[in-house]
């Protein structure tokens, strides 16, 4: 059954169309990268089936439940994970403790007022953390650690809700390049095998055509090509508007390296 | 009523929208470019009026002419910008980058210095200061007398608009002030002379101020209570109007104008209250005011002021609190002064850790918690002296009204945040302190209400010590273990990240507005318990004075640490017991530690505490 669907989503902001008609469907899962170049409408779609986006017309469903319009908070409910293209964590908490507090959130525990919230489901937190590969600096407060171990701690953070989907804005922005193909990879392992469907934007080339299983092309609001990578790649409208000469040849490179 | 009346209503309307509007032009301005709200625009205004009083009848001497009488009310004007200037070298210079709570009280540090520097020069009596020549006469408007001084208000307001209209669009001064409000770390990046643009929006700022209270004179005698009325109004105008907005106050001044002048007619009882119900109203519609634009976010994460990490107790934390509960439990072996300073100091502790709950765990900088505190005190003493109800059920009613009116005002206040939300919670604040001074039927208004006397088994002072103890210290551990529980880790999630607590699936708002109806409550018990203490209740303890020693304690203590507070509440009030009455210049003294622990100790008792074992270790 398809997980995630959005039908002909479209926002204006004043005369700029930044969304038109755009649709698209995601299976369990699956990786499905949208791409594009800036201002192309990647961002506005995501906050739109992020539900921080009121779009002007369409509708998204998530197996089958209309969710259009639904707040964040709502959809994290309904099994929806989601990580920002700036870290988005709780800064004064330990690794641990954000985890922590994420499954409080998610076991619907945060108005006791007589527990103690350090002891509360450390040793889940810490089965999450190893999952990414972080359970060595479970105690350290997560404001000491490197960008793209935050990044990591983040995606425990997202799966502590036990997601269906996991909604990645720009995974990798503001990493350094051995650790973005990590933290894709991770990202493609744990998706695969909990058969979770990630829908993530993108600007480096090498993650996407590395990692996701089809790729939708947005250029000024509209979807011009979607497919495999290959597919893709080889489109020549994509080729002239989007990736340009030495964009191919690094998507065929990121392919052959990893695919 | 007349139609010729309505307009000369409308008129005297206007007239004092214009004056508002000088005033707030020059705080908006300054807003806009340093993010720093200047509670001592309203010192700048009351120095303006005072300069003219001294500068003005001089110049008269001279030459009676209405030439010399502007003269003297632009060279009052100017010399206040230059204070400006002052303030802005000596002190703003250097809190540009520390978190706006601080600021806020630093600024307040100033009015406060000002108000002692002024009556050690002006002395404490109203000064009256002169006519304008030339305008002395009434006109008729329709059989209505109406004074030609106000006429003449009437086109300074709009004057002055267009006069910053110029100076914003036609001058590069103008421009970069513009470009600073709009993004000030962009301008910074452009190469831009910051220290200079500061300097010279000070001065502006400061002399708008001076302006608008030296034109006053003719209206108004200078008196030393002039700055925080106006204070409280023209942060009213700007917020409402959106701040750093100068069309934006102009609008609001004649919004307010308007609404004070009929208003009057309408609710002569609740004059005070309108303004700040009409703020309420455009907050809540809209967020960043009538004309204001949402803060350029900025990317950078920052580790948030506050409560960090709360660590369970350490052995000398351990052993500091056992010393402090023996310490209480003896006081009544000592006399009788020091058994009523100390039950003082319990109920403050409450009161300042309350509000540390909000502030330091929550992120929610209550500018306003004096008000819950203060209807505690009304709650309870109104029962006992209105109702006749013995002291129990008042105690009892004492935290449920604190936190019913925390509940109803901080439903509004959580769907803001920053310095909005600071405002906000003082014009609650305000609102709750004008309905009590205002209804004097119930609440005896300026004077209060004396006979809030215990019960005759908590009538001794060493009983109602022991009682205040076992409250205080009970609701003080209860909220403590709420900061360590889920719901205070919620909170201090939200006050993190408001972002990713919305996406793990938190209610950020909900949780917010029932940490705020808590943290009300406790503060309301504290009023409940000041009121017996004292024996009486009036409107000085919902004033912004009080709201601003509760946040000197919890700055005292430290607000990164949970216990601070409750250091920072004993240490406050024994100074301030023991130097009172040994000082005519409380304030100024008050004012400049305030100033001083900006500056040189933020992080508070507490944070020296911890930082001297760290030393030791």
């Amino acid at each position: 059954m398809t997980l995630l669907a959005a039908e002909g989503l479209t926002k204006r902001f004043g005369g700029v169309v930044a969304a038109n008609g755009v649709s698209f469907a995601l299976e369990p899962g699956e990786m499905l990268a949208m791409i594009g170049p800036n201002g192309a409408g990647k961002s506005t779609t995501f906050n739109m089936v992020g539900g921080q986006l009121r779009p002007d017309a369409g509708r998204v469903t998530l197996a089958g439940q209309d969710v259009t319009n639904t707040p964040p908070r709502a959809l994290c409910r309904l099994g929806v994970g989601r990580s920002f293209q700036v870290a988005q964590t709780f800064l004064s908490f330990t690794v641990v403790g954000n985890v922590q507090m994420a499954l409080i959130a998610h076991q619907r525990q945060t108005r006791q007022m007589l527990s103690d919230a350090a002891a509360l489901h450390r040793d889940a937190a810490l089965a999450l953390l190893d999952r990414v590969g972080m359970a060595a600096q479970a105690d350290r407060p997560i404001g000491e650690l490197a960008y793209g171990d935050v990044k990591r701690v983040e995606l425990a953070i997202a799966l502590a809700g036990a997601p269906r989907l996991l909604l990645m804005d720009e995974p990798t922005a503001g990493m350094a390049p051995s650790e973005r193909a990590a933290l894709m990879a991770l990202v493609a392992g744990i998706a695969r095998r909990e058969r979770i469907g990630v829908l993530f934007t993108e600007h480096d080339m090498d993650s996407v055509f590395a990692h996701a299983d089809r790729i939708l092309v947005l250029v000024r609001g509209e979807i011009i090509a979607r497919g495999s990578p290959e597919d893709v790649r080889a489109d020549p409208e994509v080729q002239r508007v989007y990736l340009g000469q030495s964009g191919t040849k690094a998507a065929a490179r990121a392919r052959r390296t990893h695919g | 009523m007349e139609w010729d009346f309505l307009l000369v209503q409308a008129l005297s309307g206007l007239a004092s929208a214009s004056s508002l509007f000088i005033i707030a032009s020059g705080l908006t301005i300054v807003f806009g470019v340093t993010r720093i709200v200047n509670f001592a625009h309203g010192s700048f205004y009351m120095l303006g009026a005072y300069m003219a009083v001294t500068i003005v009848p001089w110049l008269l001497e001279l030459d009676r002419s209405p030439t010399m009488f502007f003269v003297g009310v632009l060279a009052s004007a100017v010399a206040v910008g230059l204070l400006g200037v002052a303030m802005e070298l000596l002190l703003l210079r250097r809190i540009y980058r520390v978190p706006e709570l601080f600021q806020l009280l630093a600024t307040f540090g100033v009015v406060l210095i000002v108000q002692d520097v002024v009556s050690m020069i002006w002395g404490p009596v109203e000064i009256p200061g002169p006519r304008a020549p030339g305008l002395r006469h009434a006109v008729y408007i329709f059989d209505q007398r109406f004074p030609a001084y106000e006429l003449f208000l009437i086109a300074v307001g709009p004057a002055v608009l267009a006069l910053l209209w110029l100076l914003m669009h036609r001058t590069r001064f103008g421009v970069l002030i513009r470009a600073a409000t709009q993004d000030r770390e962009m301008v910074g990046a452009l190469g831009v002379n910051q220290a200079m643009l500061f300097t010279g929006t000070l001065f502006l700022g400061a002399a708008l101020a001076g302006l608008g209270g030296a034109l006053q004179i003719p209206r108004v005698s200078a008196s030393s209570h002039m700055d925080l009325s106006i204070i409280v109004e023209a942060f009213v105008v700007t917020v409402i109007g959106g701040m750093g907005s100068v069309p934006g106050a102009f609008l609001a001044a004649m919004l307010i104008g308007q609404l004070q002048a009929f208003g009057v007619l309408v609710f002569p009882k609740i004059t005070l209250v309108l303004a700040f119900l009409l703020m309420a109203v455009v907050l809540v519609v809209k967020p960043w005011g009538l004309l204001g634009r949402p803060e350029a976010a900025s990317g950078r994460a920052v580790l948030p002021e506050g409560i960090l990490d709360p660590h369970p107790l350490g052995r000398a934390g351990r052993l500091l609190a056992a010393a402090a509960v023996v310490a209480v439990l003896a006081l009544p072996l000592f006399d009788a002064y020091t058994v009523k300073v100390g039950t003082e100091v319990l109920i403050l502790a409450l009161a300042a850790f309350s509000l540390n709950f909000l502030v330091g765990n929550g992120g929610i900088v209550s500018f306003g918690h004096a008000a819950y505190f203060g209807l505690g005190a009304y709650g309870a003493g109104l029962l006992v002296v209105k109702a006749g109800l013995p002291m129990e059920p008042a105690l009892i009613a004492a935290p449920i009204a604190g936190g019913a009116a925390a509940a109803l005002f901080g439903f509004f206040v959580v769907r803001l945040s920053g310095i909005y939300l600071a405002m906000l919670t003082l014009a609650f604040a305000q609102i709750a302190y004008a309905i009590v001074f205002q209804w004097v039927e119930v609440t005896g208004g300026d004077n209060g209400l004396v006979g809030v006397w215990p019960s005759s088994w908590a009538a001794s002072r060493e009983a109602y010590h022991y009682l205040t103890a076992v409250l205080t210290l009970g609701a003080i551990i209860f909220l403590r273990r709420v900061i360590h529980a889920p719901f205070g880790a919620t909170l201090r999630a939200a006050r993190d990240s408001a972002a990713r607590a919305d996406a793990v699936g938190i209610d950020v708002r909900t949780h917010r507005w029932l940490g705020f109806t808590l943290a009300g409550a406790a503060a309301g018990l504290a009023g409940g318990l000041y009121a017996f203490s004292k024996g009486s209740i009036d409107p000085t303890l919902l004033g912004i004075p009080m709201s601003v020693d509760f946040l000197s304690m919890i700055l005292l203590g430290g607000i990164q640490s949970v216990m601070g507070p409750v250091a920072g509440a004993a240490a406050f009030h024994a100074v301030k017991d023991f130097f009172m009455p040994l000082t005519d210049y409380w304030r100024l003294l008050l004012g400049l530690s305030i100033i001083a622990m900006v500056l040189v100790f933020p992080r508070g008792l507490a944070g020296a505490f911890v930082s001297r074992r760290r030393g030791a270790s």
